[in-house]
């Protein structure tokens, strides 16, 4: 987690310096392969996986109720942006992985046509940090229209690796 | 008629210019003055009543826009202007721009404020950018800023006086509520209880800003000012530290019960009510305990802070009923006897009466027919539950615990009425309240608590509660009996604050942008008219040149704006919502704009009843007639 940390906020250092077109774009978010109840896309990114009834897979629920936690305030219900903040769901088809990451632990400042809008670093707060898959997974979901606006009605049981992995995030110094 | 008006107004003016002499004063003559708006609130005792008659109950439906003014922002528009003298005074959402209009001059800008604030306080304000307007007093407009700057500005100029820091923008506290000026003192509270933020009211010195003194809303004694011997709770003294013993170790730290309401005064008792909002977290598997003293009914002394009685309605919150909602005072004569009443429409769906002398409670009934997380408020002064709601074991998020989905629960989280202040009509002897008709499903989960980042802790859903498609009430209220006396549907929750006029009307917006007026007696709708965009504003009525004027600022929004814009989704749609419910972005959309109402020349004598096309004037309910010119 802390070696995470310290990787991402090198990146948003160094996007910071407006390297930002280098960035390799996402994959397919198809799933490709999955461990432990969470999936994967062929680039071995965090991706959503939704069955033909409906259900979504655990992260996808949990990045729902983090983000309409942490997020929606300002980039609105269901990643569908607001005035002041840009709408996720269509911003992470073009951000990758890790340039996701690198924006929620660093925070960003905008400047377009004198407004100026910040985005907070997340870096210290865990019920972010320790849902970013969740989060991405989300949104991803939402990107491609898998998942609908609100509360997904069905998903797949928590896995057991998630409850584990919770406690030690949340609970960690 | 002219000239005397003209010594009235010329009146005003020596008064606006002699400012200082007598602050207080200036402050009671100007709210018992009908031409005046000079509250956010109205009058201190918040009644939002006024007693002008020239737009009556037979002429409103002749009402016609008379200007406009654009504020240049697009976020939620909350509170009302003020107006004092021939000028009005006019705030917008974040960036918190102020404008006082020459109302001599079709509302030309006598002079702007622009403060300069740290756009990284946005991302910590919870429901939108809102500001809800502005006090006057002392020959000062006083804003409080987003980032919790109090600045008092020379009313002729604009320029500023004086200004101090309310809190720390950087651990989340934000200011959304209007200042109010209470005789020599300017309060102010604070919003943040979605980010760990301890809740408190403000008192300054309206010269030059000193603190005065500060009253938590949780914490040692010396912080909350109780008094463990003569504070009360329900008629008996609090005991020493009443609220942090409610807490597990130091969680009141960060408890919440945050205070962005309306705020009012009763001079002769010299006490000041408001009341306290949500304890932190959201999920209250977490935080154990009473939470004391959040989702209170406070009465301070206005000189010390001291608090005399204190009125916990939410114990331990698992819905997050803010009880910050307005109190409004009113003397009522309740089981024969005459009573100095405090009324107060909660977001937990219960309008309480209660003597505002000791804060005893005299009723405590259901305001909206679908309130089903309680059965009732225990009234039984023999039984340990004296004071409390009888909660619903199947709509307890506590019971039912973390990561558990809480369905159908009424009221929703927003409340069966928010900030939106309701008005009382002495004519009437009732109240009219806005009101949300909206249900939840609420899912608790843990959280952690980081300076300056979103506390929140759950999840949730909002729809019409089952088998109705209205997500919105407009009623009238007897507090003396706890009845609902009449109720009309809206379409969506009205997010609009009402006032009362001599001329028999009340007048309302709604999130789809009517303003409205109906009849005071009856609800029936006299005249409608769409603003550019939905309102979650006030309205406010005045006379300016022998005219009397209806203003309302639109502009859509808020938390009614962040959760009902979307409209409904598909997995609430089988609730039986009938009558195709669409979203609100159907409606309207976003733009800050002040509209201005009056009658136009000649029909003021509508009411005449030698006039003979008058009675057939008011347009039938939900239909629009042009006015009349």
């Amino acid at each position: 987690m802390r070696l995470l940390l310290a990787g991402a906020l090198a990146l948003s250092v160094f996007m910071g310096l407006g390297t930002i077109a280098e960035a390799e774009p996402p994959s397919d978010p198809a799933a490709v392969k999955s461990v432990d109840g969470k999936y994967y896309d062929k680039n071995g990114d965090p991706t959503y996986k939704v069955q033909a009834d409906g259900t979504v897979d655990w992260y996808t629920f949990s990045g729902y109720r983090r983000y309409h936690a942490e997020c929606h305030v300002c980039h609105g219900p269901n990643g569908e942006g607001s005035t002041y903040a840009p709408a996720l769901k269509d911003s992470v088809k073009r951000f990758n992985y890790a340039e996701f990451v690198g924006i929620v632990v660093g925070g960003r400042q905008n400047k377009v046509a004198g407004n100026e809008s910040v985005m907070p670093a997340f870096a210290e707060n865990k019920n972010a940090m320790c849902y970013m898959d969740d989060l991405y997974i989300y949104l991803r979901a939402r990107s491609t229209g898998a998942v609908d606006r609100g509360r997904p009605e069905k998903k797949e049981e928590k896995p057991a690796a998630f409850s584990e992995a919770e406690a030690k995030c949340m609970s960690g110094k | 008629m002219h000239k005397l008006l003209l010594t009235t107004s010329v009146g005003i003016l020596a008064l606006f210019a002699a400012g200082a002499a007598n602050a207080a004063d200036e402050l009671l003559e100007l709210q018992k003055n009908p031409k005046a708006w000079a509250l956010p609130t109205g009058d201190y005792a918040n009644h939002r009543y006024s007693a002008l008659k020239q737009i009556t109950t037979e002429n409103v439906g002749r009402l016609a826009a008379a200007w406009s003014f654009s504020t240049g922002v697009l976020r939620g528009h909350e509170g009302a202007p003020l107006v004092v003298g021939d000028v009005m005074y006019l705030h917008t959402p974040f960036p918190n721009n102020v404008y006082a209009l020459d109302l001599n001059n079709d509302g030309k800008i006598l002079w702007k404020y622009e403060p300069k604030q740290d756009p990284s306080v946005v991302p910590v304000m919870c429901c939108d950018t809102v500001n809800r307007g502005l006090a006057y007093g002392d020959g000062k407009i006083f804003l409080a800023q987003a980032d919790t700057v109090l600045v008092a500005l020379d009313a002729k100029t604009g320029k500023a006086v004086w200004s101090v820091k309310n809190g720390d923008p950087t651990k989340g506290a934000t200011s959304t509520a209007a200042p109010h000026v209470f005789k020599d003192k300017v309060l102010v509270g604070i919003a943040g209880g979605e980010f760990g933020v301890r809740g408190s009211i403000t008192a300054y010195d309206i010269k030059d800003g000193k603190l005065a003194w500060r009253g938590y809303s949780m914490g040692p004694d010396s912080d909350t000012l109780i008094d463990p011997d003569k504070t009360t709770h329900l008629g008996k003294p609090v005991g020493k530290d009443s609220s942090v013993s409610t807490w597990q170790g130091d969680q009141w730290q960060i408890g919440g019960g945050t205070t962005w309401g309306w705020y009012s005064y009763d001079p002769d008792l010299n006490l000041i009510y408001y009341g306290s909002g949500n304890p932190s977290t959201w999920n209250p598997k977490q935080r154990p305990g009473d939470n004391r003293w959040s989702m209170t009914v406070w009465a301070r002394d206005l000189d010390t802070g001291a608090a005399k009685w204190v009125y916990q309605m939410t114990p331990h919150d698992e819905w997050d009923y803010d009880g910050i909602n307005e109190m409004i005072l009113a003397d009522q004569t309740i089981g024969g006897a005459p009573r100095k009443t405090l009324v107060h429409f909660d977001r937990n769906g219960f309008g309480y009466t209660l003597d505002r002398t000791n804060g005893e409670l005299l009723v405590a009934e259901k305001f909206d027919p679908a309130v089903n997380w309680a059965t009732k408020v225990d009234m039984d002064k023999s039984s340990a539950t004296y004071g409390r709601p009888l909660v619903v074991d199947k709509y307890s998020t506590e019971k039912n615990g973390e990561d558990v989905n809480t369905k159908g629960v009424c009221p929703a989280a927003l409340g069966s009425k928010d900030e939106q202040p309701a008005s009382f009509s002495p004519d009437t002897g009732l109240f009219y309240v806005p009101t949300n008709h909206v249900c939840m499903d609420y899912e608790p989960f843990r959280v952690s608590y980081t300076a300056g980042q979103p506390y929140v802790g759950a999840t949730l859903e909002m729809f019409p509660p089952p088998g109705e498609s209205n997500m919105g009430n407009f009623i009238a209220w007897d507090a003396r009996t706890g009845k609902i006396v009449w109720s009309t549907k809206e379409q969506f929750s009205v997010w609009s604050g009402t006032v009362t006029t001599a001329g028999g009307v009340a007048f309302y917006g709604t999130l789809e942008g009517y303003l409205k007026a109906v009849d005071l007696k009856t609800g029936k709708e006299l005249y409608k008219y769409k603003t550019p965009s939905g309102i979650i504003g006030n309205v406010i009525t005045y006379e300016h040149g022998g005219k009397q004027y209806v203003a309302v600022m639109s502009g859509i929004g808020g938390w009614a704006g962040i959760g009902l814009a979307a409209g409904l989704t598909k997995s609430n749609e089988g609730l039986g919502a009938v009558g195709g419910y669409r979203a609100l972005s159907d409606y309207t959309a976003l733009g800050g704009v002040l509209t201005v109402f009056a009658l136009p020349a000649g029909s003021e004598s509508a009411a005449n009843p030698a006039a003979p096309a008058a009675p057939a004037a008011p347009a039938a309910p939900g239909v629009w007639k042009a006015p009349v010119q």
